[in-house]
């Protein structure tokens, strides 16, 4: 629970990850890659928006960037995510490129979305990535039917919400977990607790202390994370994907971790406590922590965490710069794909009186 | 700004004059409270409510979880009890998750004898902000075919305060929809007269005197409206007469005819997509009852029928421009 005390003690040493993992010390450097990408990605994406080449929003996943990258990490390549917008980490985990997500915000023709969405809002269902929408909750019962189909296919496919806690209190996310749940669907619905929904805090959004508890009324499996412990995640979450998996039905996965940026860009964030922010990225942060652990375990030296950076940061500056070249779209492409065009034309502006 | 809305008169944008005229009547009846996802202690995500709390507390500026059937459904409840709730949708495009409250519960609940509800739900509308398609929705053609609720959009300030404190003394559920390209257009600045007013829900307004042909737009469009008026006017030497309808629902069939039947040339201009849109139902009205006053056929300007892109580019040719209004406008008076 996140606890809105000013005066809040640093911890008694400094926090760090958990010691027991399955990863290999391959598995775990790319783990750090990802991390770290995910946090180079929103600085990259928040220096173009104050460049003025965005034209949407920008939200950040900042000192959460664990949660995603984590339990994305725990899934194969079958099964299927609908993240949200602080999860971009899990994007990068399932194998989309930055660039992709760079010609999104751009709003670049050649965009999955044609530049007629934002952001992350497109699809790639090779990859497993089904693309959320704007309103929230409703992608938990889209998951749903992702299931069903994995199961009528014989597929055995594990799907992914990712919902923040919020969001958790829409009736979306309630038809579609218990849906779920009465379906012995295989579905892990990743409650992000990073206890703000825009500017309400956790207590205001549910009365019940966990959001975990909700899983006993739903009759499903609840687990809970130490969200800003990547290793943790990616643990808790194989046990929820092993569940899961196994055929004895969703999963609700609470994690708790702390949003350090206002909802987007605009907002100034007066309503967190005096102290907040700053108790966070001074002593929880999932970046530092990680680090912390891989230099404890000797997975990877500091001179060699600097070099990842490095090359992320020439990766990302040349993946940010091809998608900005890439030309925009013309301005009739508005009027393609709503419908298959080999069946009703594209709905072209009409000239009156002609 | 952290405190009251003063009466003080100076030029003001829109969204301070809505802040004004709901600041005024939560002064004036204790019964009208504010409820909606962050408007409280946040005071809205356009600031709209910003410093309410302070004044009125949290019994009356009620932060909700997301969750906008609960919205919806607890303004029923308490406007079926003698309150007068004011819901906000952070967007207007999240109406949609509480459209079953909306279009079964508050519109049908004075028909089934079981109690009128005078609720206003209120939000940011429209497109023209490149917020895709899911930040950008004009919401009144889901509403049109639901028998029972009200719909105004303002254009001006004026009427944005006049409307918002009519709409919260009426005695049946009203749609507020504000465009948020108006909130804080510096075009719309205007002194407001210091007594209390309200402007009335059914009502048109003559936004431009012409002869020659009518436009018939509300919200967002007036203004293009006018500038292709003014544009017609200099180029071509046509008057244009501009009609704000200001009340969507109900329309306001007196001042619809009675352009027609001055200028007998009329197009219809909104920002929604043009298919099952507000304009297929006022050229209905024209046809039907002033069909031998029309010197040309009714004509439609509106958006295509696709959802809102997000690109610049794209979305600026979903919606009608300022070009091809003038274009539209000339063919008409040729016809
Ligand atoms: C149904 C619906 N209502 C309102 C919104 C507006 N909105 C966008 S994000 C947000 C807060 C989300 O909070 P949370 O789910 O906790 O996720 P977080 O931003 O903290 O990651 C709100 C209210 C929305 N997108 N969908």
């Amino acid at each position: 629970m996140i606890t809105n005390t000013t005066a809040r003690p640093a911890p008694k040493k400094p926090l760090s990850c958990i010691n027991e993992t399955s990863l290999t010390k391959e598995q775990q450097r790319e783990l750090y890659r990802y991390l770290k990408m995910t946090r180079m990605f929103d600085e990259k994406t928040v220096m173009l928006k104050r460049q003025a080449k965005l034209t949407g929003g920008v939200f950040t996943s900042l000192g959460q960037e664990a949660t995603a990258v984590g339990t994305a990490y725990a899934l194969e390549p079958r099964d299927f995510i609908a993240p949200l917008i602080r999860d971009i980490g899990a994007c990068f985990v399932k194998g989309i490129e930055p660039r992709t997500i760079f010609l999104q915000y751009l709003g670049k023709g050649s965009a999955p979305s044609r530049a007629t969405d934002v952001q992350f809002h497109f699809a790639d269902l090779e990859n497993g990535f089904v693309g959320p929408i704007s309103h929230l909750g409703d992608m938990i019962p889209v998951m749903t039917g992702v299931l069903l189909a994995s199961r009528m296919k014989k597929e055995n496919r594990v799907a992914v919400a990712y919902i923040g806690e919020g969001a958790s209190s829409t009736g979306a996310f309630h038809e579609g977990v218990n849906f779920a749940a009465v379906q012995k669907l295989p579905l892990i619905t990743v409650i992000e607790n990073n206890g703000y929904a825009y500017s309400t805090p956790t207590r205001n959004q549910a009365a019940c202390s966990n959001f975990v508890e909700k899983a006993v009324g739903y009759g499903i499996k609840g687990l809970t994370a130490d969200g800003n412990d990547v290793i943790h995640c990616y643990e808790v979450m194989k046990e929820a994907v092993a569940h899961a998996r196994g055929g004895n039905g969703a999963v609700l996965l609470e994690v708790h971790t702390y949003r350090r940026k206002g909802h987007a860009e605009h907002d100034n964030q007066a309503y967190v406590p005096d102290g907040e922010i700053a108790w966070w990225a001074e002593h929880n942060d999932p970046m530092t922590r990680y680090e912390k652990y891989l230099i404890e375990n000797k997975v990877m030296s500091q001179a060699e965490m600097d070099e990842t950076v490095k090359d992320l940061k020439t990766f990302l500056d040349a993946e940010a710069d091809w998608a900005e070249s890439q030309p925009d779209p013309t301005p009739e492409s508005a009027a393609y794909e709503v419908f298959d065009n080999s069946i009703v034309p594209p709905a072209f502006k009409k000239e009156v009186l002609s | 700004m952290s405190t009251a809305p003063k009466s003080e008169t100076k030029a003001v944008t829109m969204v301070e004059d809505i802040r004004q005229g709901l600041w005024e009547e939560m002064t004036a009846d204790e019964s009208v409270f504010v409820i909606g996802e962050d408007v409280g202690t946040y005071g809205g995500a356009f600031k709209l409510t910003e410093g309410f709390i302070d004044q009125f507390g949290v019994e009356r500026m009620i932060d909700t979880p997301i969750s906008e059937a609960a919205i919806v459904g607890a303004a029923c409840g308490a406007a079926l009890m003698g309150m007068r709730p004011v819901a906000e949708f952070q967007f207007f495009d999240f109406v949609s998750c509480g459209f079953d409250m909306l279009t079964n519960y508050a519109a049908k609940s004075r028909y089934r004898g079981c109690g009128g509800i005078p609720a206003v739900f209120r939000g940011p509308c429209g497109g023209g902000v490149r917020g895709g398609p899911f930040h950008s929705l004009n919401a009144e053609a889901f509403f049109l075919n639901t028998a029972g609720l009200k719909m105004v959009e303002p254009s001006t300030a004026y009427d944005a305060k006049g409307l918002i404190k009519a709409a919260i003394r009426d005695p049946d559920p009203v749609l507020f929809f504000e465009h948020k390209k108006l909130y804080r257009l510096p075009r719309l600045r205007e002194e407001l007269p210091e007594e209390d007013y309200i402007v009335e829900i059914g009502k048109a307004r003559t936004a431009r005197e012409g002869k020659d042909l009518s436009i018939i737009t509300f919200g967002a469009m007036v203004l293009n409206a006018l500038d292709a008026a003014e544009e017609l006017e200099k180029s071509d030497g046509l008057s244009v007469e501009v009609i704000d309808l200001r009340s969507l629902a109900p329309l306001d069939k007196e001042a619809i005819l009675e352009t027609v039947k001055k200028t007998n040339r009329v197009m219809i201009l909104h920002e929604a997509s043009l298919t099952g849109g507000i304009g297929g139902e006022l050229s209905a009205i024209i046809a039907e009852e002033a069909f031998e006053w029309l010197d040309a056929p009714v004509i439609r300007v509106a958006s295509i029928n696709t959802p809102v892109p997000f690109a610049p580019q794209m979305e600026d040719y979903y919606q009608p421009s300022l070009g091809e209004i003038i274009e539209a406008g000339r063919k008409l008076a040729a016809y």
